[in-house]
């Protein structure tokens, strides 16, 4: 793991505080998220429904619900600027541009009314050309490069006349068109089958490898995050757990709710039909999170120390844990 | 050996595709295209495929919630295939489901207690009274307080939703249950805990599961025997440590190698498919999976493949022309 240069940071997440207003009063979605994203890599960000992981993409790309989703505080450091509190004309430029975006529902993402052709031409002619000629032999160039066959036929077809895993390569041409420093995929293979999440992941790894741009992944599928992330970040009700290289997230957890995580998912090596590890109750919604640690009331290892909010201590120059107890934890013991 | 609680037996479901100006249905969309397999008393069968593949559609024809195209389906050697919804009735309590997303299957304005009340309302069982007990019952045997018997559906979690949605599953003591994606709705940490209730109730009540999932994990760790299903077809069943040890067909390999598993050190080499599923309306000609497969030749785009037992006599069947050990 090379040293963090400071140069190789592309976007720089500082203290991030994210509040809806809701009929229920201020829900914090975010509540002190720091994390960077390095250049040429891909950063995962893992939790369970609730824990803020897709609010803190919609923060970064500033496309809050509105008007009840609001930044209270933290910067998003990226080229030099804070994102947080741009000017929503410069946020659309960089929206698209030097931040590609991909969703989990690709026919969302897509306006199904215009044809593919159409919608990629747009994004060329807002961004790098006025030639509409040009934007769209760039449309077609762009749809060759995330294997759509016969490209020059497929800019005249509408979404509808695509599959799920096409329509998500397109989505991801559209990501990518103009050569963005990184692309944030919220649950990008979540709606398509295991063979063509196959496809799609394979596909983003082999443009990162082409294009050099960093991505952060979010996602509740731990073996996704295992086999695309080279870092991870675990939240857990708006806050992070804990964080580091993937090799030392999962070799070594130190927080009880990731070890929970890792020990609770069935494997194709599990005994079959034996009783699985579990996390005692439930995912808590916003409305009732606890103070102090966020999972005490679910951890089998709380104390009294827990109702205070733990601070983030490194176990290793890179990996980071948020636990009052985590050098008190027995070893962990991994899968076989 | 004594007979299997449940027999299927070539079975099919098409439905008509309504196009044109007078709607007439000239083609059909083969959703099942003759699949045969038994479910064993107290067994899991797990049945994996893409969306798509007929799983559904299949688990529905079991529990007669679909009237099959044709083929048999055997409950203690009863054909329930093309029953009437009146002579179906007493089979009901035998045959279960559980969906995917129970607020779905559940009745919003119903409390939970008039909820799981209900089976025992419609098969005209005990007073009032007696009902309230069971209901009280149900709730235990699934892990919710008896005060939930007064809540909404839309007042639990995604997980106890689940649990509400068994506990009206197995409230007539059923011998077979049809679980379609039980848990892939629910967050990872609730997944287990719905999953250890389900085998405690298989082991408690002496339960048949046949278990429908796209997670080959998850099916993994609850089946005794799994049925891989691809565009209406069974392409290969097995014994559920055979299937992983011993993958047959070409399909199931790719399967296999495409599931991201939750460790780095196995980042393991994947077997890309080309393409998509072709559509069950216009199926491919042969072997269903031939337009996929790196291996088809013209055998297999003209000739369908049966399924066929492999030579290693565990039970382990597959439908390629090409079948052979890879491993």
């Amino acid at each position: 793991m090379p040293a963090t240069d400071p140069n190789d940071i592309v976007i720089d997440v500082r203290d991030l505080v994210t509040t809806f207003d809701t009929d229920a009063g201020v829900l914090t979605a975010v509540d002190g998220v720091s994390f960077a994203v390095r250049r040429g890599r891909t950063l995962g960000i893992v939790g369970e429904s609730g824990c803020g992981k897709s609010v803190t993409a919609l923060s970064i790309m500033r496309l809050l619900p509105q008007p009840m989703g609001k930044i209270r505080g933290g910067e998003v450091l990226f080229d030099g600027r804070n994102l947080a509190t741009l000017p929503p004309e410069e946020m659309r430029r960089i929206r698209g541009g030097r931040i590609g975006m991909i969703f989990q529902e690709p026919m969302t993402a897509l306006n199904p009314v215009q044809t593919i052709g159409r919608q990629l031409s747009e994004i060329f002619l807002l961004h790098i050309t006025s030639d509409r000629k040009q934007a769209l032999e760039m449309s077609i160039d762009m749809l060759r490069k995330v294997g759509i066959p016969s490209p020059e036929i497929r800019v005249g077809e509408y979404p509808h006349q695509l599959s799920g895993g096409m329509r998500q390569r397109v989505v991801i041409a559209m990501a990518l068109a103009c050569k963005p420093a990184v692309v944030i995929a919220d649950e990008p293979t979540t709606a398509l089958d295991v063979t063509i999440q196959a496809q799609i992941l394979e596909l983003m790894h082999a443009l990162q490898e082409e294009m050099g741009m960093a991505i952060i992944l979010i996602t509740h599928d731990l073996g996704v995050i295992a086999d695309m992330c080279d870092d991870v970040v675990v939240m857990y009700g708006g806050r992070i757990a804990e964080a580091g290289p993937v090799d030392d997230i999962f070799a070594a957890p130190a927080h009880p709710y990731t070890r929970g995580l890792l020990s609770s998912i069935p494997r194709l090596t599990t005994p079959r039909k034996s009783r699985l590890n579990v996390i005692d109750g439930m995912v808590p919604s916003l409305a009732e999170l606890p103070v102090g640690c966020r999972f005490q009331n679910r951890c089998p290892f709380r104390i009294d120390a827990c109702a205070r909010q733990p601070p983030r201590e490194n176990v290793s120059p890179q990996h980071t844990v948020a636990c009052h107890r985590w050098r008190d934890l027995p070893p962990f013991v991994s899968a076989p | 050996m004594s007979q299997p609680l449940i027999q299927v037996e070539n079975l099919a479901m098409h439905f008509p595709v309504k196009e044109g100006l007078f709607q007439r249905s000239r083609r059909f969309c083969r959703a099942v295209d003759g699949v045969s397999f038994t479910v064993g008393a107290g067994e899991t069968i797990g049945l994996v495929g893409e969306s798509g593949c007929g799983k559904s559609t299949l688990g529905k024809c079991i529990v007669r919630l679909l009237r099959p195209t044709s083929g048999r389906i055997l409950f203690d050697g009863e054909d329930l295939s093309q029953l009437s919804a009146r002579k179906m009735k007493p089979y009901r309590r035998h045959l279960q489901m559980i969906f995917q997303d129970p607020v779905e299957s559940l009745n919003a304005r119903h409390t939970v207690g008039e909820i799981l009340a209900e089976p025992f309302a419609i098969h005209d069982i005990g007073d009032p009274a007696h009902r309230r007990e069971k209901v009280r019952g149900l709730l235990d045997k699934v892990g919710l307080p008896s005060s939930a018997a007064d809540r909404y559906p839309f007042e639990f979690s995604g997980g106890q939703r689940q649990r509400i949605g068994i506990a009206r599953a197995i409230a007539l003591e059923p011998r077979a249950i049809v679980c379609d994606e039980p848990v892939s709705a629910l967050d990872v940490s609730i997944q287990s805990q719905v999953l250890n209730l389900m085998l405690d109730l298989q082991r408690e009540m002496g339960l048949s599961y046949l278990f429908i999932a796209h997670n080959l994990a998850v099916v993994k760790h609850v089946s005794d025997r799994i049925a891989i299903m691809y565009l209406g077809h069974i392409v290969e069943f097995a014994d559920a440590e055979n299937l992983y040890r011993d993958p047959r067909h070409p399909y199931t390999r790719a399967l296999i190698s495409a599931i991201p598993e939750p460790d780095p050190r196995r980042r393991s080499e994947r077997i890309v498919l080309k393409g998509d599923v072709p559509s069950p309306i216009h199926p491919p000609s042969g072997c269903p999976f031939h337009t996929r497969c790196p291996y088809a030749t013209d055998h297999c785009r003209q000739e369908v493949p049966r399924l066929r037992p492999t030579p290693d006599t565990t039970g382990h069947e597959v439908a390629c022309h090409y079948d052979r050990p890879w491993n």
